[in-house]
């Protein structure tokens, strides 16, 4: 040992102190402590990070309820770019890979490799998801969803709208009409993801603001390095599941950077949605130019409107918001009505039975598309395993619950669906 | 720097000497590793994925079939018979997840530890290097075989798409089209953001490498550590440790083909990177200061 020291010594070490056994042992103690440290350090700065970015509430001068709404509604925003982060959580038990939700619903379109806004939708009414939007005005929009490696993007330039799926290579290709008798048209297609922007989910919460809803200012917060107010918005009735809606209201241009819906039974918000950058520049015009690279599968929609209307709902509205679509009551399906109205709105519909053994599975089709659950099941059996049998004055049936929407589906064909407790769909059910 | 140094050689002529003498310890610890026919074998093998990957997709899509429109396979295969550029990404992430590192966890395991089990490490100390700089150049030529291994893949990956393939302007992964010339320079970028990602598993091994006598046991320890993190990374109820695991923003690599770039997930690399880099190689230097050289 010691003639190995002397010889570490004339070897060139850095050892002053060896041979002295104490002061060695402190020495490799002191050594040992860098690694340490860094590591406590790294540790440390992670924590103060996120400690700062969560509190430090902006001193903003007070407003009322009302004034943040109204400024909500002036807000006149043409531009903008930044990224979003969309996490959904509304309580489905996960899917193994391969049958997810999104999966389900792409087969449900009968395509293979079908990149239609619709089909991409329903792959974000579960998880969390990084999306990047810029807008120019209202006829040049971009919205991405980032992905591992991939990307998926939906482009409108004027009439003409692109969505790009770069992970398959497949383009699809539709023309938004100018003229006001499209709007419809316009909406479920070109806008149908942009459904998902803070902007849009708080619009669809704020028009749902009425008598039964209670509103206020909940102080001050920072979204994306913006000063913002925060607007409470909550259900006075009782039977709904929605617990509260949070809007962080941009205190100088009043756009909404963050959306957050919680559930009445509490835990993770049931949909969060909140810009991690925003800039109120002008994108770069080269953002929505797009020509389908060489090789690329493209799929022209010429035949949008007519597809909409076989299918009876309107996917745009149905997808746009899970839940709050079917609070707003929107869809043209046939023998569809609602019952109650606001928060505590109930959608019913009526499946028809000569359909057999697939009614189960139509049904829960209906249920993702009109009632806006954003959900379909990949087949019935497997749907059927997450229902509970019940039963009162209509007879039995089954219930279908998630954290936010319920939907019970009768024995005789009869659906209702709401963002509301399951003992509310019972006594709507005749 | 040694005492004695300090105390014997204050002459000009030495001073002069110093920086010289200094990169020529770098130099040496570089050849050393790029001599070895372990490392020409296995920048041999990396050379060789892009071949058989470009070959592979040639003879699927000769009939005029295309391939990966599922969206399966590595990341970006679909792109590869469009253009041959998009050769270069599906290479880099067909062998970041496992070739590239394993090969990086060999080097650093061996660079110490093997030293040591062939009994140089001491006529190594013998010169008048202090272990703080001998550390550092085994560091040093650790990085630049880390450089070199993400090149050789990407070079073969570009000639091998030149060959097989057209080239022209690319399509981002946005949909925005640029030119071959701005694709090359983001094929670069790409190359870059691979290689300071191995740098983290660089650090590991080295140290891995400080706590043996035996190049196997650190080479071996080193990539079973890859393979536990990257299994770890799989599981959705390890959720919590993952943004800690150092494979974890691997992929955000392709975050450079987005249009504007996409900075998040990189920089987050880069900052986990570093923090591995800076753990390891100091947690290596109080180790290889303070052991006893025996061998």
């Amino acid at each position: 040992m010691a003639r190995n020291e002397a010889h570490q010594s004339n070897a060139g070490s850095e050892d002053s102190a060896a041979g002295i056994p104490g002061a060695r042992g402190r020495r490799k103690a002191v050594r040992y402590a860098v690694p340490v440290a860094v590591a406590g350090v790294a540790a440390a700065s992670i924590g103060i990070g996120s400690a700062l970015a969560s509190s430090g509430d902006p001193d903003l001068p007070k407003i009322s309820a009302e004034e943040l709404i109204a400024k909500v509604a002036e807000s006149d925003v043409q531009r903008m770019s930044g990224s979003v982060k969309f996490s959904t959580d509304l309580g489905l038990p996960s899917l193994p890979s391969g049958i997810s939700l999104g999966g389900g619903a792409k087969g449900g379109e009968g395509k293979d490799g079908d990149v239609s806004p619709q089909a991409k939708l329903t792959e974000l009414a579960s998880g969390t998801h990084t999306l990047r939007v810029a807008v120019d005005g209202p006829d040049k929009q971009r919205l991405s969803i980032v992905e591992r490696a991939a990307e998926y993007s939906l482009i409108r330039n004027g009439d003409q709208v692109w969505a790009y799926d770069s992970g398959s290579n497949t383009v699809h290709h539709s023309t938004a009409p100018h003229d006001k008798a499209g709007k419809s048209g316009r909406d479920a297609k070109g806008e149908a993801l942009h459904g998902a922007s803070p902007q849009e989910l708080a619009k669809k919460a704020l028009d749902a603001v009425g008598d039964s809803t209670s509103v206020a200012v909940d102080g001050t917060a920072k979204v994306a390095g913006r000063d913002a107010y925060q607007l409470t918005v909550k259900p006075k009735a009782a039977e709904s599941t929605v617990g509260a809606v949070r809007i962080a209201v941009d205190a100088k241009t009043g756009t909404p950077l963050k959306f957050t819906l919680a559930a009445k039974s509490g835990g993770k918000p049931v949909v969060d949605a909140a810009f991690t950058k925003v800039d109120f520049g002008r994108p770069s015009a080269s953002t929505f130019d797009f020509t389908p690279p060489k090789g690329a599968k493209v799929t022209e929609d010429k035949d949008f409107e007519g597809r909409a209307g076989h299918k009876g709902a309107r996917p745009g509205e149905a997808g746009g918001m899970p839940g709050l679509a079917g609070l707003t009551g929107s869809s043209g399906a046939p023998g569809f009505e609602v019952l109650g109205k606001d928060w505590a709105s109930i959608a019913h519909f009526t499946v028809p039975k000569d359909l057999g053994k697939a009614a189960d599975k139509a049904a829960d089709k209906g249920a993702g598309k009109a009632g806006g659950a954003g959900k379909s099941a990949p087949d019935g059996g497997l749907f059927e395993k997450f229902g509970s049998k019940v039963s009162g004055p209509f007879g039995s049936g089954q219930i279908f619950s998630t954290r936010l929407v319920n939907a019970l589906i009768t024995d005789d064909g009869e659906v209702y669906v709401g963002a509301v407790t399951k003992d509310a769909l019972v006594a709507a059910a005749k | 720097m040694s005492r004695a140094e300090r105390q014997a050689a204050p002459a000009p002529a030495a001073r002069e000497a110093y920086p010289l003498r200094r990169l020529s310890l770098f130099r040496s610890e570089i050849g050393t590793v790029f001599r070895r026919w372990r490392t020409l074998a296995l920048l041999g093998v990396l050379a060789a994925v892009p071949v058989l990957v470009g070959i592979a997709v040639k003879v699927e899509t000769g009939d005029g079939g295309t391939v990966g429109h599922g969206g399966e396979g590595p990341a970006f295969l679909s792109q590869v018979t469009n253009n041959g550029l998009f050769l270069v990404f599906t290479s880099l992430a067909a062998t970041l997840p496992f070739f590239l590192p394993m090969a990086v966890g060999v080097v650093a395991g061996d660079s110490l530890a093997g030293e040591a089990a062939s009994g140089t490490l001491r006529y190594l100390l013998v010169a008048p290097v202090g272990r703080t700089r001998l550390l550092l150049a085994k560091l040093t030529s650790t990085l630049v075989f880390c450089l070199a291994a993400t090149m050789v893949v990407a070079v073969s990956a570009l000639a091998v798409g030149a060959l097989l393939f057209p080239l022209g302007d690319i399509t981002l992964l946005s949909g925005t089209t640029v030119s071959f010339g701005e694709g090359l320079l983001r094929a670069l970028a790409v190359a870059g953001a691979v290689a300071l990602s191995l740098a983290g598993i660089a650090a590991l091994g080295l140290f891995v490498s400080t706590l043996t006598n035996s190049g196997i046991a650190a080479m071996a320890t080193t990539v079973g550590l890859l393979i536990t993190a990257q299994i770890v990374d799989q599981f959705p109820q390890l959720e919590a440790v993952q943004p800690y695991l150092f494979p974890h923003y691997w992929l955000s690599f392709a975050d450079v083909l987005r249009q504007p770039v996409y900075w998040d997930q990189l920089l987050d690399n880069f900052r986990l990177q570093a923090l591995y880099a800076a753990v390891f190689g100091s947690a290596a230097w109080a180790r290889f200061t303070t052991k006893d050289v025996t061998a």
